[in-house]
């Protein structure tokens, strides 16, 4: 783990918070004058640990809102640096930023936004010998990775330890979006959609380019899913519906998805 | 027979299309299309079609905006989406 993850001040560990004082109350009151929240949800919201799986694009929405909404403990995972291509569209970032560290910056960023959130960097890239550790510590995971491997690699640590993977993706002015339910045996994964061996074209941004706010709009939707499942564990999520996205003309499909009897990663 | 295919993301890209009305002749395909006669019908055309439409390139089909293997069989009149995993964040 890295050793930038210090706590904020008011925090005593995620399992362990006292009831909201009038401050929080105040902070998170429009959140907890909701019907979907509420005093119990926030509360919910406050004890929830979250995985952000990169530190690009995808996850500075995902962290700012998360941050902002008051989830208890966030830990974003990547070993990148701040490099000025960046700035064009990941918001966790200023000028000021580059060539450091990306978790070390999003950390930053994340605690001027919010100092009653834990937050944990983790400045290392994820792989097999980290994701069980980090996948595990987490109660939702949010996949804001930038290839096919490393997607596969949490789809199934996630898949296996039993979490919600919400799964969100950006190149150019096209995106696809959905949660991969690991709570739940009858969730398709990632692996029924797309399988692991197949040869998957990677599209670098640096090719391909990538829409400014379609990372926006695709990382805040992820982070509503995050606290959607969060707040209420039990409510319906996007699993088993495939967004895909359009940039040009804000379209939005819906595929239905079904799980794949014969994966090997769910089943 | 008619079928409307849509192209997403680096499809769209390289095939230089959104979409387009496929015909298929009954004499070549019989009265029951699967997405796999699509697909074959399309590679045909050679070139990026059969390069990008490749067996063993991570694709993933719906018919009628529900997710569908190759066996699927695809009606006249219905959709097929082809979409490659977007995996940029």
């Amino acid at each position: 783990m890295s050793a930038l993850s210090t706590g904020a001040t008011v925090t005593a560990g995620a399992g362990a918070k006292a009831n909201m004082d009038d401050d929080l109350l105040r902070r998170y009151s429009r959140h907890i004058m909701l019907e979907e929240i509420g005093e119990d949800g926030q509360e919910r919201i406050r004890r929830a640990r979250v995985l952000i799986v990169g530190a690009g694009g995808l996850a500075s929405p995902i962290a700012l809102y998360l941050a902002a909404a008051g989830i208890g403990e966030i830990t974003v995972c990547d070993d990148d640096e701040v490099d000025l291509t960046n700035l064009q569209r990941q918001i966790l970032y200023g000028e000021g930023d580059i060539g450091k560290a990306k978790t070390a910056a999003a950390a930053a960023a994340m605690r001027r936004v919010n100092p009653n959130v834990e937050v944990r960097a983790v400045g290392e890239r994820l792989g097999e010998e980290n994701a069980a550790t980090l996948i595990g510590a987490a109660d939702i995971v949010a996949d804001a990775s930038d290839n096919y491997p490393t997607r596969h690699l949490v789809n199934r640590i996630a898949r296996k330890a039993g979490k919600p993977l919400v799964f969100g993706a950006a190149m150019a002015m096209e995106g696809q979006m959905t949660v991969f339910d690991g709570r739940r045996a009858e969730s398709p994964c990632y692996h029924c959609l797309f399988s692991e061996s197949d040869y998957a074209e990677e599209t670098r941004c640096a090719l391909m380019g990538v829409f400014a706010p379609l990372v926006g709009i695709v990382g805040a939707m992820q982070a509503a899913a995050t606290l959607r499942i969060a707040a209420t564990p039990d409510a319906p999520t996007l699993a088993g519906r495939l967004l895909l996205l359009d940039a040009r003309d804000m379209r939005v499909r819906e595929v239905r998805l079904n799980k794949d009897a014969e994966c090997p990663v769910c089943n | 027979m008619k079928i409307r295919l849509l192209y997403f993301a680096r499809l769209r890209e390289q095939l230089g299309a959104e979409g387009e009305t496929l015909s298929l002749s009954p004499a070549t395909v019989g009265d029951a299309v699967t997405v796999a006669d699509v697909l074959t019908a399309l590679r045909a055309r050679g070139g990026i079609w059969a390069e990008t439409l490749a067996e063993d390139r991570a694709l993933a089909f719906a018919v009628g905006q529900t997710f569908a293997d190759k066996n699927a069989t695809v009606n006249e009149g219905e959709e097929v989406a082809i979409f490659p995993p977007v995996t940029g964040g």
